[in-house]
């Protein structure tokens, strides 16, 4: 599903971030990309989402290459990724009010796709997400929990295929955190979407986590994987395995800083 | 601000004047039932030709300020190269007192309507070009990042981002500006016109020695800058609900 060949990446002025990096995702996969601050992982995020464009070597996303943002793909950040001057409502259906604003051409918005009753469609996803009550309120008179919520039904009313997070839970508490995890979890089995997510947080990555990807410190080359296939099963935070995995993972993560 | 509260602050103010008039007891300070008398006397008739001539000057150069230093603003903060080009250009223009150019635009442009909106414009431009880039770049690159993973492009950034983030700029922008407009407009309205409310007052207070007639002059200036600074006031509230709501969470 997303295929990093050889990609060269460095901002303009600092040394690379990464070079030849290979990496693959496969179809309905659930990555986590975990390494300390400055390790890439953001930057690996937005070259996933067409945001920013390596030096060498491609990003090929359901088989093109990327050359600018690609319709189908999610991006949820940390935080001020909604409009402050839209209603919760209007925040979440405005994905698909730029679908109709630029019609259905390939490049903004997906070919072929016609846009049906806009606010039918991300009223449903605000049901679901039990925002229903504060559609008419504005991001800064609800609570982070209910703006990250918010910034998830914009992205599913959207209908990706890829969902892209950086840091989404970072300013959450921590059973705010919790039940975001396991809604991303749920959403993911049922629509069978590709997810990373990018996190510090080493039992985030646990958790959310089927493949983890750990970075290091600048320049990365060759990515280190961790498998974790029983992250999907419920009460799996309180095994054993879990404790272990995330000793390992805090292990290497000091080996690597 | 309640009405009720607005009017009090009237009435306060009032009684204050009236007790002066009384203290100084000269023709030159004429009670405010004199002047409000007057003033509706002379509201239908000469004093509002004039107060019409004073109002479209200052409308004329709010919209003509707006249509050019909106879309001025909006490029410079989208631009970081244009705007690090122009922007020593602008710090030294923005604080230069645009009043004392009068005389240099009554040179070049003539008596006409024209200079006297040209003065004005040139207040409300810098006001509105600097507040409209400043919120145009202080956009948060997270939130761009965002809109433009929905699909926008540079036409749908304009539309959901840069647009709507500009207007409550430009409402603020009128509303911090409109004081000095309508005290410039006094000045420019004392040279080289027949019309309008700064000459009202100065023909009427100078010339005249009418000083009921003079206050009355002052009292519409007042209404002037009030009445516009409180439209602008409701039109902000209106297109910009979001400024106004209370926080009732926190984050």
């Amino acid at each position: 599903m997303i295929e990093f060949h050889s990609v060269d990446f460095h901002y303009p002025g600092h040394e690379s971030v990464f070079e030849g990096f290979d990496w693959q995702i496969g179809e309905g996969e659930a990555w986590a990309v975990l390494g300390p601050s400055g390790c890439g992982k953001s930057t690996l995020l937005y070259l996933m989402a067409g945001l920013r464009f390596p030096q060498r070597g491609r990003v090929v996303v359901a088989g093109e290459a990327l050359d600018k943002p690609r319709p189908r793909t999610g991006l949820i950040l940390q935080d001020y990724g909604l409009l402050p001057w839209a209603t919760v409502a209007e925040n979440a259906n405005l994905g698909l009010r730029l679908r109709k604003f630029y019609g259905p051409d390939g490049r903004h918005a997906p070919q072929g796709e016609v846009v049906g009753d806009i606010d039918r469609a991300a009223m449903g996803w605000l049901d679901r997400l039990g925002l229903a009550e504060v559609g008419a309120k504005y991001p800064g008179q609800i609570s982070g929990g209910q703006r990250q919520r918010t910034a998830i039904a914009r992205t599913l009313a959207t209908d990706p295929d890829v969902l892209l997070m950086d840091e989404p839970f970072a300013s959450l508490d921590a059973p705010t955190r919790q039940s975001l995890g396991r809604l991303v979890r749920e959403l993911r089995q049922e629509a069978g979407l590709t997810t990373v997510i990018v996190t510090h947080a080493i039992e985030e990555a646990a958790r959310l986590g089927e493949r983890i990807l750990l970075l290091g410190n600048p320049p990365n080359h060759s990515p280190v994987i961790i498998d974790n296939p029983n992250s999907v099963r419920i009460g799996y935070s309180e095994t054993e395995e879990y404790n272990q995995l995330c000793r390992q993972l805090r292990a290497r993560l000091e080996a690597a800083g | 601000m309640s009405g009720r509260k607005v009017a009090a602050a009237a009435l306060v103010i009032g009684i204050f004047w009236q007790v002066c008039a009384w203290l100084v007891d000269a023709a030159i300070l004429p009670g405010p039932l004199v002047v409000l008398v007057t003033f509706l006397r002379e509201a239908g008739g000469e004093l509002g030709g004039h107060f019409l001539a004073s109002f479209w000057r200052v409308l004329a150069s709010m919209l003509i300020s707006v249509a050019l230093a909106a879309p001025a603003g909006l490029i410079l903060g989208q631009s970081k190269r244009l705007n690090e080009l122009l922007s020593p250009v602008i710090y030294l223009l923005y604080p230069i007192p645009k009043v004392v150019l009068v005389p240099v635009v009554l040179l070049f442009l003539g008596i006409s309507d024209l200079s006297k909106i040209v003065i004005i414009f040139l207040i409300l431009f810098f006001q509105i070009l600097v507040l409209v880039r400043d919120q145009a770049a202080a956009i948060r690159p997270e939130l761009l990042y965002s809109v433009r993973s929905l699909g926008a492009g540079r036409r749908g950034l304009f539309r959901f981002v840069y647009l709507p983030a500009s207007i409550p700029a430009i409402l603020t922008a009128l509303r911090q500006s409109i004081g000095t407009a309508v005290a410039v407009l006094y000045i420019v309205e004392l040279t080289a016109t027949q019309r309008g409310l700064g000459y009202y007052i100065y023909f009427n207070g100078s010339t005249l020695f009418d000083y009921p007639k003079m206050y009355a002059g002052v009292l519409a200036m007042s209404l002037l800058g009030l009445g516009m600074y409180f439209a602008v006031d409701v039109l902000h509230r209106k297109v910009s609900p979001w400024q106004f709501q209370e926080e009732t969470k926190s984050r």
